[in-house]
């Protein structure tokens, strides 16, 4: 399956060059080279529509590349001739918006595509899927339809589900920007025990303590291009460029951006009303 | 202003049942009341009509829906999936069949089956094919567009997450999209369902032997045999004992979808 003629770049977990990304005249993402080694946490940061979650999504082809290649454990997805349904079992894709599946139970959610996909027999998806809803701890919420779970427990389970089919990697899509404040503690818990087993990740994410505390790389990314990557203390506490130290300053103190978005935001005085 | 606009908008309210009553009280009056319970209700007549009218006529309705409703329904899907298909030959067929069958009379569609056919092909379908072909056929023009909207009513994130886990674009329709539509388009297709029933009617035009007569068709035969209309009425009631309870599901269906957004 792999061959050896380059064992560095056989051991890297993801590899993408020269990515470009257009939706129609739109250019998303304008030349992104970057890779993940195996075992590594990277967290992607950035202002919305800098092309973190398009990064991500061409990893596992959720989106088409425009132009570059993409490689995941030694096989080019890119490639037109890969299967990429064999490929994507190999990736776990946690998303913000849950996408639990809402006519099946947490139990079924687990166990569909391991029955469907990997062909195993009921008693051992099961097995496996409860030993996953252990791991997340939602053992209790197995025969619960996702509309009875909290969204912190939804996306709970929505990890259990990618974890069920046993992957190489974990790409986790703002996995906890949908979710009210005090539920996003129990995510990042799950994901903070994930990087200490040693999975790969690879998450686009607005929190910075997350980010700091369990990342081994901190990326960058600002209009389609990564500006700055590096260790998490590096980068967020002493950025090198002024793109990065403007977006910190509004996500580290949101109070300050808060007022001054407040003041930018106010209607011009030509369109003003008397109540 | 003598009247405050609450008051006036009583007194009109009063008004229109002050109307409404008189007329009823002037009808009760005038009607020969003989006459009307003879026309539409003689008991001797309703008394003939049984067991007859349910064990041939109410079964024979029933049957010939479900058979209209499940090649229909079968036929909608396969016409929906082609609708969204990525292969535009695919689409134009079934945009040409949808707007074909949606266009045209279903009488046109039974005689056609029922007589064009056989004289043409000179084959003698059975009974029951050629219900099951005539209904499903129509019918399945106007599923097919309700399983379309049910289908992209599914949200794209659900086939991404299906497609994530390595599930290919059929085993993703067929195991996480399909399900969810038709949960989201049951309330529509109890509908088609109710009209179907309804539209079972038209195989009169068929030809039917006596145990194949349905309800209306039923009702016609007594009504010439017992000049009456009683018949007529208690086929009415008899379709209503059937489309009555699919109406009432069709409405607890719709406050579950509602309840569930």
């Amino acid at each position: 399956m792999q061959t050896d003629r380059d064992p560095v770049t056989a051991h890297r977990a993801i590899e993408v060059e020269g990515l470009h990304k257009s939706f129609g005249a739109l250019e998303v993402l304008k030349g992104i080279d970057f890779s993940v080694e195996r075992g590594e946490v990277v967290c992607v940061i950035g202002p919305s529509g800098s092309g973190k979650s398009t990064l991500l999504r061409c990893v596992n082809l959720l989106e088409e590349p425009t132009a570059g290649r993409v490689t995941v454990a030694g096989t080019e997805v890119t490639d037109p001739d890969v299967d990429i349904d064999r490929v994507r079992r190999r990736i776990g894709m946690v998303f913000q918006s849950f996408n639990l599946f809402p006519h099946l139970t947490a139990l079924e959610n687990l166990t569909i595509a391991q029955r469907r996909v990997l062909r195993r027999d009921r008693a051992a998806a099961e097995r496996v899927a409860r030993a996953n809803l252990e791991r997340v701890g939602l053992s209790d919420k197995e025969a619960a339809y996702p509309a009875q779970l909290s969204g912190g427990q939804q996306q709970r389970v929505a990890i259990a589900r990618a974890l069920s089919m046993e992957p190489e990697l974990m790409l986790f899509d703002e996995p906890t920007s949908a979710l009210d404040p005090e539920l996003v503690g129990d995510v990042l818990a799950v994901m903070r025990g994930l990087a200490q087993d040693g999975m790969t990740m690879l998450v686009v994410t607005h929190e910075m303590s997350f980010a700091r505390e369990v990342a081994d790389r901190v990326v960058f990314m600002d209009a389609g291009i990564i500006v700055e990557q590096g260790v998490p203390e590096r980068v967020i506490a002493d950025p090198q460029h002024e793109r990065t130290r403007t977006f910190l300053a509004r996500v580290l103190d949101p109070a300050a951006a808060g007022i001054s978005e407040a003041t930018e935001a106010e209607a011009p005085p030509g369109d003003q009303r008397e109540p | 202003m003598p009247l405050s606009r609450r008051k006036r908008a009583r007194l009109f309210r009063g008004v229109q049942y002050a109307v409404l009553a008189a007329a009823v009280l002037v009808f009760a009056l005038v009607a020969d009341w003989g006459t009307l319970r003879h026309a539409f209700f003689d008991i001797e007549v309703a008394k003939a009509l049984f067991p007859d009218i349910i064990t041939t006529a109410l079964v024979n309705t029933v049957k010939y829906t479900l058979l209209g409703f499940g090649f229909g329904l079968g036929l909608g899907l396969v016409l929906a999936l082609m609708r969204l298909s990525q292969v535009p030959p695919y689409r134009w067929l079934a945009v040409v069949y949808i707007e074909f069958f949606r266009g045209v009379p279903a009488l046109l569609v039974f005689i056609a089956l029922g007589f064009g056919v056989p004289l043409a092909f000179e084959v003698a379908l059975d009974m029951n094919i050629t219900v099951m072909l005539s209904l499903g056929l129509v019918g399945a023009a106007y599923m097919a567009e309700t399983i379309r909207a049910g289908i992209q009513a599914v949200p794209k994130g659900q086939t991404e997450a299906a497609r994530s886990l390595g599930m290919s674009s059929g085993r993703a329709m067929r195991s996480i999209v399909i399900p969810q539509a038709f949960r989201i388009v049951l309330p529509p297709l109890t509908n088609e369902l109710i009209l179907l029933t309804k539209d079972s009617s038209l195989v009169y035009l068929l030809g039917l032997s006596l145990g194949q007569f349905e309800l209306a068709n039923f009702g016609r035969d007594a009504l010439n045999e017992h000049k009456s209309l009683t018949p007529i009425l208690i086929a009415g009631l008899l379709y209503l004992v059937i489309t009555l309870p699919l109406g009432h599901l069709v409405r607890r269906l719709e406050a579950r979808t509602a309840k569930a957004r």
